[in-house]
């Protein structure tokens, strides 16, 4: 299993991203002006604030060479996994549905949260039940999901929404709680917590790994 | 060159947090009687072939998912 962590300026997470990717597989970067995309099993587009998030966040990044062959790896079927920055990238490329818009209290929120899984067919989401509980940091300035009502409604109706964030967890006003979601066909998935940085018991919670793990026996 | 005007703003019915933060301090200043403050943005710059604007708005300077963007030229009536 060979995974690519996506490297634009102004990315802050790929180092974390590439350690647990490195837990289930092996893990190379992926600078944001390469296009060669091969041999790559699945792409991780990590956090942090890509081309200064100038102008809206993601909205530069979805032009670089890099996610325009991620866009073509995503099209033929290979995992994508956007954490945080990466999710807002995924969604100004239109490989997401929504959008994130800036924290309903305007503060940046940094803390563990409680997620819930929603039930989304990925192959990161393997081996995590309907209802499971996983602890994963989150921390944005600009994380909260938007989509208009009746999009919203056809993606709970696809089963698109991996994670919630539990009763009482919304640190940012998503709407229907909604901290992950993916694709149609279920290969790409974004989410706002950071995955990544729950991988070692050492920093509070190793619920992280087990996105990349599950991504790694699919590939398997 | 036509010179534009670009302005880009939250669509209707999205919460704009910056818009109620700038609300929420007028009083504290004096300003009272002030409502419905939105916050969005605005880009100028000058196109060789403005007919191709819309189309740059749509997929780049806003998304239109959540934001709606007018077009102003510059040059009328200069």
């Amino acid at each position: 299993m060979l995974w690519g962590v996506v490297q634009f300026p102004g990315s802050c997470d790929e180092r974390d991203a590439l350690h647990a990717c490195g837990q289930a597989g092996e893990a190379r970067l992926l600078w944001h002006e390469e296009r060669d995309l091969g041999g790559l099993d699945a792409v991780v587009v990590p956090g942090g604030f890509s081309y200064g998030d100038y102008l809206r966040a993601g909205a530069i990044a979805r032009f670089s060479p890099a996610m325009e062959a991620v866009a073509d790896f995503a099209a033929a079927g290979g995992p994508v996994l956007g954490i945080c920055n990466g999710f807002q990238v995924l969604c100004e490329a239109g490989l997401l549905p929504g959008a994130l818009l800036l924290n309903e209290e305007l503060r940046f929120v940094c803390r563990q949260a409680e997620l819930v899984a929603a039930g989304a067919e990925s192959p990161f989401t393997a081996g995590i039940e309907p209802g499971e509980r996983l602890s994963i940091p989150v921390k944005h300035g600009e994380g909260r999901y938007f989509a208009p009502p009746e999009m919203l409604d056809r993606i709970e109706a696809n089963d698109q929404v991996a994670f919630r964030y539990a009763p009482g967890h919304n640190p940012n006003g998503s709407a229907r709680d909604i901290a992950g979601v993916v694709n149609e066909a279920g290969n790409v998935l974004g989410l706002m917590p950071h995955p990544e940085h729950a991988v070692e018991a050492l920093t509070g919670s190793v619920d992280g790994l087990r996105l990349f793990e599950g991504a790694s026996r699919v590939a398997a | 060159m036509a010179k534009v005007r670009v302005l880009i703003r939250p669509k209707g019915g999205i919460l704009d947090p910056q818009g109620k933060a700038v609300e929420r301090a007028l009083p504290a200043l004096g300003f009272e009687g002030i409502e419905r403050v939105r916050v969005g943005r605005m880009v100028e710059l000058e196109a060789e072939d403005p007919e191709r604007l819309p189309e740059l708005c749509e997929k780049l300077l806003a998304n239109p998912l959540i934001e709606d963007f007018e077009i102003e030229n510059l040059d009328d009536g200069a």
